[in-house]
């Protein structure tokens, strides 16, 4: 695996630097270029890689190499420290209202992303919680998508609210909302169709249903292999519709999930789950701490330097 | 649009921008394609090469070494003069790829070709997992005019592919086109089942020309590269369908793909409507990709 080969490339670098005391600018120039390309071959964007390592660099140089490291380790000591904090120091919650009044959930997102299979994965977590939730079929574009929102709310059975696809998504949304007041629900999660968020006209059609219903959290979902796009795709959400916070699929392959950094960097938003399956109970808890490794893609190196 | 113009641009400035070429030039040219998802192993390696010839040609104008790089890359990404022949024989199509990438809305799209061009075309619906994947292709099927072979949800998607073969012999259908689940290549019993279902073709139907295409999202990062090669390792894919082209600069790993495993991109999805794949030109995606092309360009990307 790629991982292995990036963690041997570390530690011969490591061998390399062999200054104590205080890290030189060169030892910190030379321990970055690795990291660099380790973010780079991690979709991580070339820009925010850019200001993370200039920042690092600055952090670093002229501080005391702890004794039970070498130069090189206390560089990704370092490294590690900037990305944790970067990625938001703490698991975060969905917000939702008080019991006694509805939360309405948008989700959105690129096409294929996961929003249908994780609206329906979020509808059994709230479940569980002892919320009552309404699952809400505004993508009338995609074929079947009705058909799948259904088929996934009856495996966790969550009602589905659906008006086919001869209504626009703003009117559904409306009548849902209704519906889960005259019906005792009190969360509303609303499936939107997928859209590329340069789509002027797709895009229009969120903040639609934005200005139409009062939304508490929008959702973007995104799909934990995109590239170098992900900073444009989130960057573009946010500053249309407004993002509360951000749910990172597909994190069951063997990606290094780079575009998390970079939307975290663009966008501010806590990441608060990750999709680890196609089952309807692989939604797990996003912890910054272990994005941060799996992204550098150091895992041992780090374990390494957590017990020194 | 604004992406596709911010890396044009960004190509456009270096070429432009420096008057000639130095390291700092040779940098920026590094973080145009790193941006374009190339990806850092194939940008070191089309640096390098570009360095030799910049040195053997005696170089000295950027825009002269712009012209040997897109040259360069074209070349690499061109389709073999044969690579559509399938189209014309008795074929099947197995398509395959990791989640959400487009495979069912390619199937679609194609049969809708397929039969536009004449063809007898019928479409095997061998994803039995995913919830309503039987009802999006369904629709699909009628949308393009063809016939469509499925199974019970959750049934072996190896004995919906027997079927569908025999029905397409029993038919004398020029191309079958097979659908199968989205599956990531990590995961190995759901690699063992494609293995499966490409034993029953080979099988069932030797007779017919085998065409394997690997549906890659062309949003997709250095993680395709991954796929690819996990893909060919159980299936001999013959080529990539790149989808999600439409409105955005993205689809650069299929260079990195084709440097590192020489599997050509065939088509390219360019939106959500039938009429929307087409089929792969070389230059027109590497002058996409990297040349403004149309007096628009010049948005800032930040
Ligand atoms: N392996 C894996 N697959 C996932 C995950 N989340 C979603 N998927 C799969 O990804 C594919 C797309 O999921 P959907 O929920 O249909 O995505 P979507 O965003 O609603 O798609 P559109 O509505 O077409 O834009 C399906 O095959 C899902 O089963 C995940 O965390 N892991
Ligand atoms: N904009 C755009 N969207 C596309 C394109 N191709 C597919 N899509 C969309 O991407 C989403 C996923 O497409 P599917 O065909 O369901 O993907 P799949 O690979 O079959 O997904 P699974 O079977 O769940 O693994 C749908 O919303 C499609 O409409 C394309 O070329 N451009
Ligand atoms: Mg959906
Ligand atoms: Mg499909």
């Amino acid at each position: 695996m790629a991982f292995e080969s990036l963690s041997e490339k570390l530690q011969n670098v490591f061998k390399n630097l062999r200054s104590k005391g205080r890290l030189t600018e060169a030892d910190v120039k030379t321990a970055l270029k690795e990291v660099k390309m380790a973010l780079l071959e991690a979709d991580v964007n070339f820009k925010v890689v850019k200001q993370f390592i200039n920042s690092v660099t600055e952090r670093a140089i002229g501080q005391d190499v702890m004794t039970s490291l070498t130069p090189g380790q206390m560089v990704i000591k370092i490294v590690n420290e900037e990305m944790i904090s970067l990625m938001g120091s703490e698991t975060t919650q969905i917000d939702l209202k008080p019991a006694n009044e509805i939360t309405v959930i948008l989700m959105a997102g690129l096409q294929g992303a996961g929003k249908t299979t994780t609206t329906a994965k979020i509808a059994g977590k709230l479940k569980q919680k002892g919320r009552k939730p309404l699952l809400v079929a505004c993508d009338i574009y995609r074929p079947a998508a009705i058909e799948q929102l259904e088929i996934n709310g009856k495996k966790q059975d969550v009602p589905v609210f659906s008006m086919g696809d001869k209504n626009n998504p703003v009117n559904i949304a409306k009548a849902a909302i209704e519906h889960a007041k005259t019906n005792g629900f009190n969360v509303v999660i609303l499936d939107t169709a997928g859209r590329l968020h340069v789509d002027e006209d797709m895009m229009q059609e969120l903040e639609n249903i934005k200005a139409a219903v009062d939304v508490h959290q929008t959702l973007l979902v995104v799909d934990a292999m995109t590239g170098q796009d992900a900073v444009n795709v989130a960057k573009t959400f946010n500053e249309r519709i407004g993002i509360d916070g951000v749910i990172l699929t597909k994190m069951d392959g063997d990606t290094r999930g780079g575009a998390a950094l970079s939307i975290k960097a663009v966008t501010g938003k806590p990441i608060l789950y990750v999709g680890m399956g196609e089952k309807l109970s692989d939604l797990e808890q996003f912890y910054p701490d272990r994005m941060a490794s799996r992204i550098l893609g150091m895992g041992d190196v780090l374990t390494l330097i957590e017990k020194a | 649009t604004k992406t596709r113009k911010s890396i044009a641009a960004g190509f456009d400035y270096i070429f432009s921008g420096f008057s000639h070429i130095d390291d700092d030039f040779y940098e920026e040219l590094e973080e145009v394609l790193v941006m374009a998802d190339l990806g850092v192993h194939t940008t070191e390696a089309i640096i390098e090469e570009l360095k030799e010839k910049v040195k053997e040609q005696h170089i000295k104008e950027p825009a002269q070494c712009k012209a040997l790089l897109v040259e360069s890359i074209k070349a690499q990404m061109s389709v073999d003069e044969h690579a559509y022949d399938f189209e014309n024989e008795t074929s099947v199509i197995l398509v395959i790829g990791v989640n959400g990438v487009g495979k069912t809305t390619s199937v679609g799209k194609l049969a809708g070709q397929y039969k536009k061009a004449g063809k007898k075309v019928l479409i095997a619906a061998a994803d039995t997992f995913r919830a309503a994947a039987t009802e999006q292709l369904g629709e699909w099927a009628n949308r393009a005019g063809v016939d469509m072979v499925a199974g019970q949800e959750g049934s072996d998607p190896a004995a919906v592919v027997f079927d569908a073969i025999a029905s397409a012999k029993a038919r004398r259908a020029d191309i079958l086109l097979c659908d199968t689940a989205g599956r990531l290549h990590n995961k190995k019993n759901l690699m063992e089942e494609l293995r499966k279902i490409n034993r029953i073709i080979d099988k069932e139907f030797p007779q017919a020309h085998r065409e394997t295409l690997i549906v890659l999202d062309g949003t997709t990062g250095q993680n395709a590269l991954s796929q690819a090669r996990q893909f060919k390792e159980v299936a001999d894919i013959t080529g990539i369908v790149l989808t999600k082209l439409d409105g955005t600069a993205k689809g650069g790993i299929a260079i990195a793909i084709q440097a590192e495993l020489g599997v050509p991109v065939k088509y390219i999805g360019v939106g959500e409507k039938i009429d929307d794949l087409q089929k792969f030109d070389s230059d027109a995606f590497v002058d996409a990709l990297f040349t403004t092309g149309t007096p628009e360009g010049g948005d800032e990307n930040d």
